[in-house]
C-alpha cells in the first residue's frame, strides 16, 4: 500500500519539531494550507519492514495547548483532524507530550482522543523528567488510556526506531478509552449539531458548536444552523468550554493517579531561576538585551561581508563570461542583464538572512527570546505592538520579507497587523548601499569630539530614525485599526536549554529558501520589466543615439577615449529609454525634494528593489563599472551640476532628502508581495505602500526645503 | 484577593476567575482552581509578571493576573 498519513500534534515547546526532523530527516517540504498563513510542513520516512505501508507521510501541525484555537491560524489543527475530506486528514495521530509537564500536555490528548482517530502517545524528554525526579509508569498509563505509549527523547535521539516500529504496528481501529462524558454537557445541542455536520462523534459536534465561525469545511447554511442552535439553547460558549476543561482535568487526575511519581518537582527550575535572576534583572536585563542586539547587528554585517563579496564577484564573472561566449543579441541581453542580474540581486541577501535567522533561532531555542518578549511587552504595548513584535522588528534590520513572515507567532490579529505594517520601516540591508553612497558624498569624513566619526554617526542616526518612525507609526495605527479581539499575553517561559544545532541550521536553510522563492520571483519578474524599460525607447530614438556614437567613435583610435565614449553612449541610451522618459516626466513632482530627472530615473528603477539605486546612478552618470569601489561614482556625483543654474546637485540638503526618502519609501515589491500573502488581502499592502510613500515624500520635502 | 496583589516570592491557591473568556485560556495553560501559584518575578518595567504553576513557568500581564482570585 501507499502512504500512511500521520499527524504530529502537541503543545508548543514539547520538542515536536525536533521529533519531526528526526523522523523525516531532510526529506521534507513546506507548503501552504489554503486560506491561512501557517506553513504546512510535510515530511516522509520509509516504514520498517513488515508494515502494510511503504512510506509514512508526516504532517507537523502547529503547536497548540488545546483544540480550541487561540488564533485563526491555530484552527487548522482541528480542521485537519476533524474533517475527513481535508487533504491532510491523518490515519494516525502521534501526540507528543512533554514528560516533565505531563498533566497540562495531556489536556490536548484527551480532546484529540475524543475525535476517534487511532492515536499513539509519545512522551518526549523522558530523560530530563528522570533527572528531575519524575517517574512515569508508561505501562500503567498505556493501559488506562487504551493506546500505545512510547517514551522517547528526541534530543538524545533515543526511542526513535521503537516509535517507528510502533507506528508500523498501529491498530487502524481507534482503541482509546473514553475520557469525559461529552454528551451530558449539552445533549440537545449536540444531537442537533451532529445531524447538521453529519457525524456520529459527540465531541466533533461539540467542537463545531464552539468554533463554527472559523471552520472552512462548513458552508454558510451549516454555519447559520449552528448559530440558531446556540441561540435557541441559550448556550454560552465560554462557559461550556470552561466546564469541559475542568471536567477534563478532573479526568486526568484519575488517569495520572499513581502513574506519575514526582520526587523533585522544584529541581528543574534551580538553574533556570539563577539564569533568569540575571537575564531578566531590573537593570542588567535590559542592558544584556541591548548587548545581544548589538552583537546580532554586528554579526549580520561583519560575518556576511565575505560570502556577499563572493556572490557578487561570481555573478559579475558569470555575466562577463556570458557576454563573451553567448551569441550577442536581445535574448542574451535579457538573460544576462535581466534575469541573471535579478537573480544576483536576490542571492546577495542570503548570507545576511541566514545569519540573522540562525541567531534568532538560537535565541528562541535556548528560551531567551521568551524572556525578551517578557521584558519588552510593557513598552511595546504602549505603542500598539506586543512583546512578540520584537523578533520581526529585529529581523527587519536584515530583510523585511522573512521578518514579516515571522510575525505569524503573534496570536493577536491587531498586534500582528501593526507589526507587519511597520516592519518595512526598519532600515534593511538593501538601504545600506544607498546610505553609504550618499553619506560619503555629502557628509564630511571628520571626527567630532575626537572619537566619533561624522559619517558613522550619520549612518547610526539613519537606523535610529527608522526605528523611531516604526514605533511612532505603530502608535498611530493603534488608534486606526479596530478589533474586537482582546490582546492577551499568557505565555509559557520554557526552561533554559542549549540550542539544537540541527534545528538552527534547518531554520537558516528554510528562511533563506522562502526568501528566495517568495521575494525572488517578484524581484526577477520586475527586474525583467525594468530591463525592458531601460533597454528600449520609443520610436527611433535609440537608433539616432547609436548612429551619433558610431560617427563619433569612427575617428577615435585611443582605447581609453573609446571606452569613455562607450560609457556616454550607454548613459545617453538610458536617458532616451522608456525609463529615462518616465524619469523626466516625474521631474516636476520630485523637484521640490531637490531631485533632477537623473535621480528620477534611479527612483523608478529602484522602485522594485532599493539596491538598484546605486547601479542606475553609475550608468546614468556614465561611470566606469567597478564592483565595490564607490569612489569613482562619488566623484562623478560630486561634480554633477544643474544645467540651468550650474550649482551642484548633491548638496547636503539633497543628500539628506534622498536618504530620508529611501528610509521611509516602500521601494520593495517583494515586501508588497509578502504582505499580500500574509494578510490575504490587497488592502494592507496598498495601504502600506500609500502611507510609506507619503511619509517618504513629506519627510524628504521638509528636509530639503528647510536645509536648501 | 487577586493574584496581581501578590509580591514576588508570595504564594496563593487559585479559587476562581472573574472573567469566563480569560479563565478558559488560563485553565488550558494549567491555572486551575486548587492549584498553588507563586509569583516568581516582575518584568524589569513592573509588568508582565512571571508565575510558577502546575510545574512550569508562565508569564502574563498584570491585568490578566487580576482575573485570577486566590486565597
Amino acid at each position: 500500500m501507499g502512504n500512511l498519513k500521520i499527524a504530529l500534534v502537541g503543545n508548543p515547546n514539547t520538542g515536536k519539531s525536533t521529533l519531526f526532523n528526526l523522523l523525516t530527516g531532510l526529506n521534507q517540504k513546506v507548503g501552504n494550507f489554503p486560506g491561512i498563513t501557517v506553513d504546512k510542513k510535510v515530511g516522509f520516512f520509509k516504514m520498517p519492514a513488515g508494515s502494510t505501508y511503504q512510506q509514512a507521510e508526516v504532517i507537523d501541525l502547529p503547536g497548540a495547548y488545546s483544540l480550541y484555537p487561540k488564533s485563526k491560524d491555530e484552527s487548522i489543527v482541528f480542521e485537519v483532524l476533524a474533517d475527513p475530506k481535508n487533504a491532510s486528514h491523518p490515519d494516525l495521530i502521534v501526540l507528543v507530550a512533554d514528560a516533565t509537564n505531563l498533566r497540562r500536555n495531556l489536556l490536548l490528548y484527551t480532546q484529540v482522543a475524543d475525535l476517534g482517530i487511532p492515536t499513539i502517545l509519545v512522551l518526549n524528554m523522558t530523560d530530563m523528567a528522570q533527572k528531575e525526579g519524575i517517574a512515569i509508569d508508561t505501562d500503567k498509563l498505556a493501559e488506562r488510556l487504551g493506546i500505545q505509549v512510547m517514551a522517547i527523547s528526541a534530543r538524545s535521539k533515543t526511542g526513535i526506531d521503537q516509535l517507528k516500529q510502533a507506528i508500523a504496528n498501529y491498530n487502524p481501529i481507534a482503541t482509546q478509552t473514553k475520557t469525559i462524558d461529552v454528551n451530558a454537557m449539552e445533549p440537545e445541542a449536540i444531537a442537533q449539531a451532529k445531524k447538521i455536520v453529519n457525524t456520529e462523534n459527540d465531541y466533533y459536534a461539540l467542537q463545531v458548536l464552539n468554533q463554527y465561525e472559523h471552520l472552512s469545511f462548513l458552508n454558510a447554511d451549516q454555519k447559520q444552523s449552528i448559530q440558531q442552535i446556540l441561540t435557541a439553547q441559550q448556550i454560552d460558549r465560554n462557559t461550556l468550554q470552561a466546564t469541559e476543561t475542568v471536567n477534563r482535568y478532573k479526568h486526568l487526575s484519575q488517569v495520572l493517579n499513581q502513574v506519575i511519581v514526582d520526587t523533585g518537582a522544584q529541581r528543574k527550575f534551580i538553574i533556570t531561576d539563577k539564569i533568569d535572576a540575571i537575564l531578566t534583572h531590573k537593570i542588567w536585563g535590559l542592558g544584556i538585551f541591548l548587548l545581544v542586539l548589538l552583537f546580532i547587528f554586528n554579526a549580520i554585517f561583519s560575518w556576511s561581508s565575505l560570502p556577499m563579496d563572493l556572490i557578487e564577484t561570481s555573478f559579475a564573472s558569470l555575466t562577463e563570461w556570458g557576454h563573451q561566449y553567448l551569441p550577442a543579441g536581445v535574448l542574451t541581453d535579457l538573460l544576462l542583464d535581466g534575469v541573471v542580474a535579478g537573480l544576483g540581486g536576490v542571492v546577495i541577501f542570503i548570507p545576511q538572512i541566514a545569519i540573522l535567522f540562525g541567531l534568532i533561532s538560537i535565541l528562541e531555542d535556548t528560551g531567551y527570546m521568551a524572556r525578551v518578549t517578557f521584558m519588552l511587552d510593557k513598552i511595546m504595548r504602549r505603542f500598539g505592538l506586543s512583546g512578540k513584535s520584537v523578533v520581526p522588528m529585529i529581523g527587519g534590520i536584515a530583510c523585511a520579507v522573512p521578518s514579516i513572515m515571522s510575525a505569524r507567532n503573534i496570536e493577536n490579529w491587531k498586534d500582528r497587523m501593526i507589526t507587519i505594517m511597520v516592519t518595512p520601516l526598519v532600515s534593511c540591508s538593501a538601504r545600506l548601499p544607498v546610505y553609504t553612497l550618499i553619506i560619503s558624498l555629502v557628509v564630511p569624513d571628520q571626527n567630532v569630539w575626537g572619537i566619533f566619526n561624522l559619517q558613522g554617526l550619520t549612518m547610526m542616526a539613519m537606523y535610529l530614525i527608522s526605528i523611531l518612525a516604526a514605533v511612532l507609526v505603530a502608535w498611530v495605527m493603534k488608534f486606526i485599526i479596530k478589533t474586537k479581539e482582546k490582546s492577551y499575553f499568557v505565555m509559557e517561559l520554557p526552561v533554559y536549554r542549549s540550542p539544537r544545532w540541527k534545528n538552527v541550521l534547518l531554520t537558516m536553510y528554510e528562511k533563506s529558501k522562502t526568501f528566495v522563492l517568495e521575494a525572488g520571483k517578484v524581484i526577477i519578474a520586475i527586474s525583467i520589466v525594468l530591463w525592458v524599460l531601460a533597454s528600449y525607447g520609443p520610436g527611433n530614438r535609440f537608433e539616432q543615439v547609436d548612429q551619433k556614437y558610431e560617427t563619433l567613435s569612427a575617428n577615435v583610435q585611443d582605447e581609453e577615449a573609446l571606452a569613455d565614449l562607450e560609457r556616454h553612449h550607454s548613459s545617453e541610451l538610458l536617458e532616451n529609454s522608456y525609463a529615462g522618459i518616465l524619469g523626466k516626466s516625474i521631474e516636476p513632482y520630485i523637484k521640490p525634494l531637490g531631485y533632477d530627472w537623473k535621480i528620477g530615473i534611479a527612483l523608478i528603477t529602484s522602485f522594485a528593489a532599493r539596491e538598484a539605486f546605486v547601479g542606475t546612478m553609475s550608468t546614468i552618470y556614465s561611470v566606469e563599472a567597478s564592483d565595490d569601489d564607490i569612489s569613482t561614482i562619488r566623484e562623478k556625483l560630486a561634480g554633477a551640476t544643474h544645467p540651468q543654474t550650474g550649482l551642484p546637485i548633491f548638496t547636503f540638503a539633497t543628500g539628506l532628502s534622498l536618504m530620508l526618502f529611501y528610509a521611509f519609501a516602500m521601494q520593495c515589491m517583494s515586501t508588497v508581495a509578502v504582505v499580500y500573502r500574509e494578510t490575504k488581502s490587497w488592502k494592507w499592502p496598498l495601504m502600506q505602500l500609500g502611507y510609506m510613500t507619503a511619509l517618504a515624500y513629506v519627510a524628504a520635502l521638509i528636509a530639503y526645503q528647510t536645509l536648501k | 484577593m487577586k493574584l496581581s496583589d501578590l509580591k514576588p516570592g508570595q504564594q496563593g491557591t487559585i479559587v476562581s476567575f472573574t472573567d469566563v473568556e480569560m479563565s478558559v485560556k488560563l485553565m488550558e495553560m494549567g491555572c486551575l482552581p486548587g492549584e498553588v501559584v507563586e509569583i516568581e518575578r516582575y518584568a524589569p518595567l513592573g509588568d508582565p509578571i512571571a508565575i510558577r504553576v502546575s510545574g512550569y513557568q508562565l508569564c502574563l500581564r498584570k491585568s490578566e493576573a487580576a482575573v485570577i482570585l486566590i486565597q
